[in-house]
């Protein structure tokens, strides 16, 4: 063996423990979920058969996609103005905009949801404080639908849609944008030809990473959702605890996996698109 | 791309201050029509923040910006209408090389087939048509660099600024690419505006050479006229290399001599009684064995032994230790030499009246408000 190889091979056994770890605690149970999809409650493809049959497994699914979709959407509109931001700003200017963004990262999801329930609730803030104003004469619905839904999730993923943006448009070398000036563009010309283009491989990694995220939520959903409006991992849990409808649960739980694996696998291939923008190197 | 006669810049009074430290202290350059100017100075004196005034990326603290007599201070970069060429080059990594020079044109609102043609044009003009198709990335440094002047030139701007645009690329290809930039100054007969701190390559290249320091614009000039007649001991020292000497200065009968120990030398020009400094170019001073040579017939002549001398292959540079006018620097060609440079070695030195210049200290010109 080279010594380049003998190298890698230590590397290996350095990450043996993790990975028999991962091994025992992760892929075994994903297995065994796959398993009791295909066994519960009679052997056979009869859990996914229900994708093309029932009305309610359909639902789930274009609910969950639907609110992913906006979500990601929304997340990622929000995420990139505030990324700008603070790549435009200064040193100092730049620590304190990242703080700001990653705060709401340490408090609890739980916190969170439950705080915009009072805000947007039909006595919450946001309702009294528009009917005294005037502008409204009947308490708007914001909360315990889609809305309210999408609302939390948004909150929740913005960090998350702004640190791959963040660091894409770091990447930009400030001279670029000048270039594009100087060479007759307008501010605006300059961002939608240089600056956008040269910020899409983090908009991408961006977006995969939200919409993944998205389609897995289970909090958020079920507290700002109000037991309505179902998104997956709601759904699964109904199924496996309320209703002890276990091959269902699990199947659903699979094809959550499969998505979220066929998502990565196929934005990969995009992000690395990075290379051939040249940014990357 | 020849096209109507290239346009006249002026800067009256150009200043520009970052809080308390003033980075351009009120320049005033006249660039003509079709001049090739190059702003030579040392890192950090100012330079490109002179071009980023001209070229409307910053905004100065004070003074006029004129082209052909119309005031341009206020106007935003996009319309001004000038070509640039960024340090470091600035490519756009995202567009292949034929789209980067298409940029201009395109952002001009040019039809498609009226764009096609200039661009191939500019890319013609620079050799790489061939290469139109690449990502700058797959360039070499010399290849981005005339990508970087075919966008600057393909809009036919009124003028060209160039930001250090050899300063990357090795000593080779620098020289290669500055007779090209200097064949295309020729050929589009447009006003260049050049950054460097290259001095050799300011000299090669110029029209006009304006020298600066902490944000002074010291001199400006040809660059035979700034090399032979420097203003200043900065100047002297900064465009070539020179020997300086310090004496008490009085009048003579062919132009002033300076008093130095026992030494008197003499040069031309005049100066007034009192302490006055000399430059004298190490190429123009003789230099002969003390022992078995003709006598020197030059105005001065000083007798000292070799301290330290080094090989360069166009010649030796020989450090002479005098007892009255200290080390004197003397480039020697190689080829011939009258003498085999050792240590220890007496000689005697002789230059003539009209190789040494009277310039000034540099303390008449202190920076000002210069913090760092
Ligand atoms: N935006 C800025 N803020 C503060 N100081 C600056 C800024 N830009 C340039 N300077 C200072 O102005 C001086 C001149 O800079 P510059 O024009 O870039 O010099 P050069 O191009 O000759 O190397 C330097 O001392 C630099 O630190
Ligand atoms: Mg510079």
């Amino acid at each position: 063996m080279s010594p380049k190889g003998r190298h890698a091979a230590g590397w290996w056994a350095l990450i043996l423990p993790a990975f028999l770890l991962m091994t025992a605690f992760y892929v075994a149970p994903i297995l065994q979920v796959l398993a009791i999809s295909v066994t519960e409650p009679s052997p056979g493809l009869g859990n996914y058969e229900r994708l093309f049959t029932s009305e309610s497994v359909q639902r789930v699914i274009g609910t969950t996609l639907r609110i992913g979709v906006v979500t990601t959407a929304v997340a990622l509109l929000l995420g990139y103005v505030l990324a700008y931001r603070i790549a435009l700003a200064g040193p100092r200017a730049q620590r304190w905009w990242l703080l700001a963004v990653l705060v709401p990262l340490w408090i609890s999801v739980l916190v969170r949801a439950f705080a915009w329930v009072t805000l947007l609730r039909r006595q919450g803030l946001v309702n009294e404080g528009l009917l005294a104003a005037g502008v409204i004469d009947q308490p708007l619905s914001l909360v315990w639908n889609e809305f309210g839904i999408i609302i939390g999730m948004v909150h929740y993923m913005v960090p998350y849609a702004v640190l791959p943006m963040l660091s894409a448009m770091r990447e930009i070398d400030p001279r670029v944008l000048a270039a594009a000036r100087g060479l007759g563009a307008s501010r605006t010309g300059a961002f939608l030809r240089v600056f956008l283009p040269l910020s899409l491989p983090g908009v991408i990694a961006a977006g995969v990473l939200v919409f993944i995220f998205s389609l897995g939520f289970y909090i958020t959903p079920a507290i700002l959702g109000g037991g309505k409006t179902l998104m997956v991992a709601e759904w699964i849990k109904l199924q496996i605890l309320d209703l002890i409808r276990w091959g269902l649960g699990a199947m659903m739980a699979t094809v959550l996996v499969v998505a979220i694996l066929a998502t990565l696998a196929v934005f990969s291939r995009l992000v690395n698109l990075r290379r051939l923008f040249g940014a990357g190197g | 791309m020849s096209g109507p006669a290239g346009h006249a810049l002026s800067l009256q009074g150009v200043a520009k201050r970052y809080g308390d430290f003033t980075a351009v202290q009120g320049a005033t350059l006249e660039v003509a029509s079709g001049e090739f100017l190059t702003l030579l100075g040392p890192s950090g004196s100012g330079k490109t923040t002179i071009l980023m005034m001209i070229a409307g990326f910053v905004e100065p603290s004070a003074g006029r910006i004129l082209l052909d007599g119309r005031d341009i201070t206020a106007l935003p970069p996009e319309r001004r209408d000038f070509g640039m060429v960024f340090q470091g080059y600035a490519l756009f990594p995202h567009m292949t090389v034929a789209e980067n020079v298409a940029f201009p044109l395109r952002v001009r609102r040019m039809a498609r087939a009226e764009r096609d043609a200039k661009v191939r044009a500019a890319l013609d003009l620079v050799q790489l048509d061939r290469f139109a198709d690449r990502r700058p990335s797959q360039l070499s440094g010399g290849q981005q660099q005339r990508v970087a002047l075919a966008r600057a030139l393909v809009f036919d701007p009124a003028l060209l600024l160039l930001d250090e645009p050899l300063s990357a690329l090795d000593k080779k290809l620098r020289a290669e690419l500055q007779e090209e930039l200097k064949a295309l100054h020729r050929r589009i007969g447009r006003s260049f505006i050049n950054v460097t701190h290259d001095q050799e390559e300011a000299l090669s290249l110029s029209d006009r050479i304006a020298i600066l320091n902490h944000g002074h614009v010291m001199q400006v000039g040809s660059p035979e006229a700034l090399y032979e007649r420097p203003a200043t001991r900065f100047v002297a020292d900064f465009l070539g290399k020179s020997n300086f000497i310090e004496g008490e200065a009085e009048p003579d009968a062919g132009g002033m001599a300076l008093r130095r120990g026992r030494a008197r030398v003499v040069a031309r020009g005049t100066a007034p009684a009192g302490r006055a400094l000399l430059s004298l170019r190490p190429e123009k001073i003789v230099l002969l064995p003390a022992e078995g040579a003709p006598a020197l017939a030059e105005d001065n002549v000083v007798e000292g032994r070799i301290a330290a001398w080094s090989y360069l292959g166009t010649g030796f540079a020989v450090t002479v230790e005098t007892p009255d006018l200290g080390a004197i620097r003397v480039h020697l060609p190689a080829w011939r030499s009258p003498v085999a440079p050792a240590e220890g070695l007496a000689v005697r030195l002789g230059w003539s009246r009209d190789a040494a210049v009277v310039v000034a200290e540099d303390a008449a010109m202190a920076p000002q408000g210069h913090a760092a």
